[in-house]
């Protein structure tokens, strides 16, 4: 990849005794669509303040475009932001709300309308130039912040939690809208979001964050299949955890007990015996069988169903297995199994296929 | 139901018997004769109001517009930061109280408690001899000058309050907003916060305006004969020469030119909620 666009060097920031962002570095790079996600109080958000110009880091460096950006105020940075409060100008009209920027830098009054239109026209809002803000609904007031904040073409736009204040239909519409027009515009986007599912389907890199560190950096695909620790496992999607020893290792797989079952799997962190593991399946990688399906057994862990939830294009289980953990499965119906009919309470042997699953070192 | 009606019923009765039906005594009253014994009497005239058109008259409508401006000019140069920073004190409501605890005294007794200040040998004068920044006293007491103080220091709150309470519902993070959009703290703030904050400076402005043209004690005390100003002029006619269809007269004037300043101000409010 080419030189990044924004370099965090080594960023620590608190407040008080606590640490908000601790020795963090990052590279961001032109026409990215980058996720920070994390749950409140992660760092995202300061992190976010700190590339606008709002806070200052404590230690450590922020470059844009290769210069420091340290010692230079929010309003010389070539960096809008969009909040999560939208923050517009109550008394200015639509058309005046998105001008703000080209007014500040006194552009003349015809490029001044073109430009504002061009924008308006992105976020399809031509005809609501002349409305007042409180005359528009809040997906409209949402997208009256987004044409602000690229009016002026930023290298960067920065957007703080833009979705989570929408209902869930025009959060989704939102959702590809803004993917889309980060494409059109070629624009680097920042997106701060606590919606996992948002960041998946958003993003071409994500930062999960934990207590102000960067706990994995990576596609949407990658930081899901293959997630680095536990905390990551965990919070992008659903996962079940078992916490493992490795009885022996031969070759290129290792042998464990899950359940009171032995099972093998490839060994994909050159683990030895002896150590203590978790192994993650996520629910749609588990088959749950009926005692009658079933002739050979091996491999498979014997569980009761506890509860069905019918989702339409699956359906959800929760299986209670005999040490009394309770697992998530998730079971599609497909050509091969039609019929995914379950009963409450039913004995049931449930598997996955070796190799699905995820090994990661213990963590406490 | 039936009780808020009837709270509505005592209101219109209230502002009938003792609003609207003195304004039509001193209409009634501006159109009749003086009369030595009776105080008014026939026939109906408007000479009362023809006697207004006089160079006098026009002089101290003048003046006391110009005093009154003045008066809500320095209140708000004054409140205007004042507010701000109350509201971004810690002390606010320290702040707010002491604003509010000069108004259990009688304001005509803190009106006399500048005379102390500013008489020739009064508090001001000792302390500004003291720091040698004059050679002799001044005389302040008696003079235009003692009247905006006096009007200045009585009406002050009614700039504040209606700006704090203003600015207290402002949402700063439109500051923020501005300057991520390559806005400088000054653009940020005639762009943005003046803007945003102008309801509560008009409101400011008018509550301060109206008093300061019909205070007529302050000058009074404070002006000394020659300054003066409506208020007076008003007083002067009811009681010293006892004119009162000539006093009722100027009144009314004085009334149309109020309801039309808040006339205006309705009219900008309503073109701000549109």
């Amino acid at each position: 990849m080419s030189e990044p666009l924004i370099e965090i060097r080594q960023v620590s920031k608190s407040y008080g005794n606590t640490l908000i962002l601790e020795d963090m570095s990052l590279s961001i790079y032109d026409g990215e669509f980058l996720t920070l996600l994390g749950p409140s109080g992660c760092g995202k958000t300061t992190l976010l303040r700190m590339i606008s110009g709002f806070e200052q880091p404590d230690a450590g460096e922020i470059y844009i475009a290769g210069r420091c950006v340290n010692q230079l105020p929010p309003q010389q940075r070539d960096v809008h932001t969009v909040f999560q409060s939208y923050a517009l100008f109550p008394h200015l009209s639509v058309f005046e709300n998105v001008a703000f920027a080209l007014r500040c830098k006194k552009i003349a009054d015809s490029e001044v309308r073109t430009r504002v239109m061009e924008a308006l026209s992105l976020v399809q809002l031509e005809q609501f130039a002349e409305r007042g803000i409180q005359q528009l609904s809040g997906g409209q007031q949402q997208r009256v912040a987004i044409a602000r904040a690229i009016v002026n073409r930023p290298q960067v736009l920065l957007l703080d939690e833009p979705l989570s204040s929408l209902d869930y239909s025009l959060r989704k519409a939102m959702q590809s809208e803004l993917k889309q027009l980060q494409k059109t515009l070629n624009m680097t986007f920042i997106f701060v979001t606590h919606d996992q599912e948002e960041a998946l389907s958003m993003s071409d890199r994500i930062v999960i964050l934990n207590q102000g560190k960067i706990a994995q950096i990576g596609t949407p695909r990658s930081v899901y299949e293959t997630p680095r620790n536990r905390y990551v496992a965990s919070f992008i999607g659903e996962a079940n955890i078992f916490d493992i020893d490795v009885q022996n290792v031969n070759g290129k797989s290792l042998q464990t007990i899950v359940e009171n079952v032995s099972l093998s799997c490839p060994n994909t962190g050159d683990f030895q015996a002896g150590d203590r593991l978790h192994l993650i399946v996520r629910p749609e990688d588990i088959r749950v069988w009926g005692l009658s399906e079933i002739e050979n057994s091996d491999g498979m862990l014997p569980g009761k169903i506890t509860e069905i939830i019918y989702k339409g294009s699956t359906v959800d289980l929760k299986v209670k297995l005999a040490s009394g953990k309770i697992i998530s499965a998730s079971e599609f119906f497909d050509e091969d199994d039609d019929k995914l009919e379950y009963s409450p309470n039913e004995n049931v042997w449930v598997q996955w296929l070796p190799g699905w699953e995820v090994l990661l070192p213990y963590e406490n | 139901m039936k009780t808020k009606a009837y709270s509505v019923y005592i209101l219109y009765i209230w502002l009938f018997l003792f609003s609207f039906l003195p304004l039509l005594l001193v209409l009634a009253v501006s159109v009749l004769s003086k009369d030595s014994n009776k105080l008014v009497t026939l026939p109906l005239t408007l000479s009362n109001y023809a006697g207004l058109f006089t160079p006098v008259f026009a002089k101290i409508l003048l003046r006391s517009v110009l005093i009154a401006l003045l008066t809500t000019g320095l209140c708000l140069l004054v409140a205007y930061p004042f507010s701000y920073f109350m509201i971004k004190s810690r002390h606010r409501s320290l702040l707010l109280l002491l604003i509010i605890i000069p108004f259990w005294t009688s304001s005509l007794i803190r009106t006399y408690a500048l005379i102390a200040i500013l008489k020739y040998k009064g508090l001001l004068n000792a302390l500004l001899l003291k720091w040698h920044i004059i050679d002799a006293p001044l005389s302040l007491l008696y003079s235009n000058f003692a009247v905006i103080s006096g009007l200045v220091y009585n009406l002050f709150p009614f700039m504040v309050l209606p700006i704090v309470n203003n600015m207290e519902r402002f949402d700063f993070r439109l500051l923020e907003a501005a300057q991520d959009l390559g806005a400088s703290r000054w653009a940020a703030f005639t762009r943005v916060f003046l803007p945003g904050t102008a309801a509560g400076v008009l409101s400011g402005c008018i509550l301060v305006f109206l008093p300061a043209m019909t205070l007529f004690y302050i000058p009074n005390v404070l002006g000394g004969a020659r300054s003066i100003l409506l208020g007076n002029l008003i007083q002067n006619q009811f009681l010293v020469l006892e004119d009162w269809p000539q006093g009722a007269a100027t009144s009314a004037v004085l009334t149309a030119i109020l309801l039309l300043l808040l006339a205006c101000y309705r009219q900008q409010n309503k073109g701000r909620a549109r």
